[in-house]
Formats: C-alpha cells, structure tokens, sequence
C-alpha cells in the first residue's frame, strides 16, 4: 500500500509542519507495512527534496512548474489528485495548514475521497487509521474512520513530533503535470508579511497578553518577554477588539488555534474561546492576580500575582539565565 | 448579482459539552443554538455585495426544522430568500457539501459565500468542497474583498502575514473575523423576517464518508502547579521550565 505525505514549502523551504506530516505518515506505514511518498509541489524545489527523506520518506515525488511558485488552490489540487491517482496512492496526510486546509478539501472532491480534518492523534486499529480530532472548540474528541477508498487526513500542526532527522536520503522522482491557464482560476499574487514579526501559529513558544494588562503601552512587557525567549507574541480576543492588538495575533476560537512546546498568558483569565484556541499546546504558564481565572484550570505552572511586577522579573531572570 | 450565503446552526461558544447516549454526538438539551458566528460575516459581505451591485442574496441551510431559526436570522439581516435543504441526518462535511452544491448548481449564483468553519465541528471544509464540486475556483479565510466586474481580488489570512488571491467570478469565499462589520437585524428587519417564507426542499442525501466512532470529552488536565504569588517565585519558575519541562 502507499501513502502520500503532501510536504508544505514556501519560498522552496519545508515548514516544519512538512516534516511532522511525513513522520506521522511513516509512523502508520510501519503498522500497516506501507511505504511513504513525500510529495513537494513548487517552483524551484528539487534542491529541497532529498530532506524529506530524513523524515522517513522513501521516495519523495516533485512537481516543478515555475507558475506554481506561488499557491494556486486549483492548479495544486490538480496536481495533487494526479500523483494520487498515478501513485494509486489510499492514505494521503495534508498539514492543517492555511494551505492544507484550503487544498485538502478540493483535492477530496477530486477523489470521492473522505478527509478528516486537523486531526491531533493517529492510530491504527485492525489495519485501520482511526484518527482523533477536537470538536466544539476542543470541549470533545472525535475519534473518527474514513470510509472511502481513498483515505484523507490533515494533521493539526505543531502536534506530531517530526523526530529526528535521520541520515536517509530519499529517491527522488520528478513528476511532470500538465496544467494550462484554466487550471489557476485563484492564484496567490503576493504575501503581505506582517513586518518581521513571529506568527502564532508557528511560533514554538507564545507570550499572550489579555485585558488584565490595562493599557495597550503595557503590552511592551510582552513584546520584552517575548523577545528574550525569541517568542511570538499573542493576544485575547477583548484586547484585539479593543484595538490595542491586531488581528492575526489573537489566539482563540475566532482568531488562531496554536500548539506551542511552550505557552505563556499574561492576564488571561482564561474564558473558553480562549482555551478553545491553545488547550492543545505542550506547557502552559499562567500569570494572573485572580486565582479563580479558569486559566489555571489548565495550566501547568503558575504564579498568582500581579504580572506588572512578575513579567519583568520573569524577563531580567530569563536574561541572566542566557548569559551564564 | 446573484448572492448564495450557506448559514449553520451552531451551539454557542458558551455550550458545556454532554456526550449524547449514542456516544457519538452532543447532547443538545439546554443548548442554546446560534448562527455560526463566521457565516455572519459571510452573510453581511453578500448583504454589501447588493448595496453595490444590486440582486439578490439567498441564504440556505442544510438540516431539521431548528435551522429555520438561523435562516429567520438571515432574512432579519436582510436576506431576500432564505430555503432549508431538509435532512434530519448527521452527515459529514462531504454529505453537507453535496447537497449545498446541488443547490447552487441549479441558482447558478455569481458569488457564494460561508463561514471559514461551522463552531461545531470545526471542520473548514464546507467552502473548498462546493467549490471544487461546482468547478469553481475559492478562496478561503478571507479578511478583504474587492470585485470590479469580474475580476476578484481577495485577502486571505495565512500564517505571518496575507495572501493576495486573484481570482474571477463565480467564485467560492470563505469568510474570516475582519472582512466586515455584521449588522445587528432591525426591529423592522425581524417583523419582516417573521412574514417571509423558508422555501423548504427535500434532499437526495449522500452517504457519509468521515465515520464518528465516539465522542469523548477530553481527559481533565491534572492541576498545575501554583508556584508562587509574586516575582520572588519566578527564579523558581524558571528552573522548573528548564528542569522539569524542559521547554526553554
């Protein structure tokens, strides 16, 4: 049987999120006796390639067109479903990604194919993948199966481990599809980037602020913070809509679903749309003068404090913990 | 221009989970149900589409009779028409789509638009799937829109930043906290709601391809550490991050 793990690239790099899904595809291979095929689509990506291998592909397919250097969702479900079918492919695992969760879903209608989305656990069962996914904002588990022929799954990012590299190196096979003009009904022209600040939702540890801060110029405390554990930064929903915050910062039901190795909220009391949107995130620290905040309910560590006082000092400690 | 809205019926956010008796749905007694907070979006962006290029916007919603009172919501906005595809089912993301796509095929809309994702099952599929099944292009999680004749310029939010989506109509978006502003229904809005009515049509379901084998509350997190209630406890804090954690 094959399994094709679509490793995500932009600017003809991996994100990590590639090499979490090519492990977590090797992980049920190995239980079911098949072999992973990672597939890069880009412009300029063969050089790339052969690192996928270190994650436990055997093969690693390319599709190299210089029109689908930037994320076209028509023309890469094209693509996709194409390897799919000339892979024969049963088991296909996608990032849940901004862009694994666009194309996912095309590329299933192209294959009458089930997909399960932004899956948090994999399992396999009877020769079977079982795949666990948070619904109702991470308030329940679904513990699903799919049962079309062909099987699909997008895997929250920063959940699966990608491992260790390993010295592998990987076949690797270039593919040519042939796509015309009408293939790239939606094209993405251009990325704004939002200064050169971290993004939440890939960042390995968040510092948050919420309304507890009192002040928008208070939130330079974070940004410090942050900036001493090279952390991004997030927020809760009242300060976004408070305007003392943007909008791609906010962590929650109506902002980004975040899994950092390590989570730091500052005056968040913790409501359950905030929860909803990092529950899932390694360790968690709560800083919060209300013992009663809900946010301690999940926390891992925490200190019942004011966090004008703790947060610098917590900022001065990491400091002088770097420099030793 | 011919506007399609898909609304869902959603629990609010507020909702505690109850595992039903079959074990594989919420219980939804003393559930209090709402619009899907996205498809507000969805729904005021058509309602603009209309001030500017004048016709219509069709809201429509896959379920039981309880969605009726999502789609009375969407009239109340300003809706011209609003129909529920009637399933009594629990289908899939794929089900759902399939039956939102039949529709549409026959309406032949200019634009459809949705919420990113349903709060329920937080699936984000709903939008990619019509589209691919109309063979029309999308774009997703989109926080601004701009159409002049056919061309579509769209902003969608990704991870550090937004892409910029060229694309022509018909065309599928899904919408994003940012897009708009949602207006609040008028009383007139509401009394008017009340008059219209919810076309009602029976579906030719498909079946489901995503399984649910159980659902389960997650495991309550073991009570963490308090470890101090001032800055004389961050040393501390520091080194359990470092030596427990292992996290910096």
């Amino acid at each position: 049987m094959k399994i094709i793990a679509f490793a995500e690239q932009r600017n003809n790099r991996f994100k990590k999120t590639a090499f979490e899904v090519v492990r977590a595809a090797k992980i049920v291979a190995d239980q079911l006796s098949a072999e992973v095929a990672a597939l890069v689509v880009g412009g300029n990506v063969s050089s790339i390639a052969g690192e996928a291998g270190a994650y436990g592909a055997a093969k690693v397919i390319v599709v190299e067109d210089a029109r689908l250097e930037n994320y076209s969702t028509t023309a890469y479900a094209k693509v996709v479903a194409e390897i799919i079918r000339q892979e024969s492919a049963e088991i296909v695992f996608f990032p849940g990604s901004s862009l694994g969760k666009d194309l996912s879903p095309r590329v299933s209608v192209k294959l009458d194919a089930g997909l399960a989305a932004e899956c948090t656990a994999l399992r396999v069962e009877n020769g079977e993948v079982i795949a666990t996914r948070p619904v109702y904002a991470g308030k329940g588990l679904l513990d699903v199966r799919v049962q079309s022929r062909v099987k699909m799954f997008s895997l929250r990012p920063n959940v699966f481990s990608a491992g260790a590299a390993a010295a592998m190196s990987a076949l690797v096979e270039k593919r040519n599809i042939s796509l015309t003009d009408d293939d790239f009904g939606a094209v993405a022209k251009e990325i704004k980037t939002s200064s050169s600040k971290k993004d939440v939702a890939e960042a390995d540890v968040i510092v948050s602020g919420g309304r507890g801060l009192k002040a928008p110029e208070n939130f330079l405390m974070i940004e410090e913070l942050a900036s001493t554990l090279n952390a991004a930064v997030g927020a809760s929903r009242a300060v976004v809509d408070a305007g003392w915050r943007s909008h791609d910062e906010q962590v929650g039901q109506t902002g980004k679903t975040v899994a950092p190795s390590l989570y730091i909220a500052v005056a968040i009391s913790g409501a359950v749309q905030h929860l909803a949107g990092m529950s899932s995130s390694k360790f968690i620290v709560a800083i919060n003068k209300d013992k009663d905040a809900p946010i301690f309910s999940i926390a891992d560590y925490g200190i019942v404090g004011d966090a004008f006082e703790i947060v610098p000092a917590l900022t001065a400690e990491l400091k002088k913990a770097k420099e030793k | 221009m011919k506007i399609l809205i898909f609304v869902n019926h959603v629990p609010d956010t507020e909702t505690k989970v109850k595992v039903a008796a079959d074990g594989k749905t919420i219980d939804p007694a003393g559930i209090n149900f709402m619009l899907n907070p996205y498809d507000e979006y969805a729904a005021e962006e058509g309602l603009k589409l209309r001030e500017r290029f004048s016709g219509e916007v069709v809201a429509i919603s896959v379920g039981g009779d309880t969605h009726k009172e999502v789609l009375r919501k969407a009239l109340a906005m300003g809706c011209d028409k609003a129909v529920l595809l009637k399933d009594t089912l629990m289908r899939d993301s794929y089900a759902v789509a399939r039956a939102l796509a039949d529709y549409a095929k026959e309406y032949s809309p200019d634009i459809v638009l949705c919420g990113k994702q349903s709060i329920d099952y937080d699936d984000s599929q709903v939008g990619g799937l019509v589209a691919e099944m109309l063979g029309m292009p999308s774009v997703s999680v989109v926080v601004k829109l701009e159409i002049n004749g056919n061309v579509v310029v769209a902003e969608r939010e990704v991870e550090g930043g937004r892409e910029v989506v060229h694309s022509k109509l018909p065309v599928v978006i899904t919408a994003q906290k940012g897009l708009n502003q949602p207006r609040y229904p008028s009383l007139k809005g509401i009394m008017e709601a009340k008059r219209k009515q919810i076309e009602e049509r029976a579906i030719s379901p498909v079946e489901s391809k995503v399984e649910v084998l159980s659902l389960k509350k997650p495991a309550a997190k073991a009570h963490g550490k308090i470890v101090g209630t001032d800055a004389s406890a961050v040393p501390e804090l520091v080194r359990l991050l470092r030596e427990e954690a292992k996290v910096i």
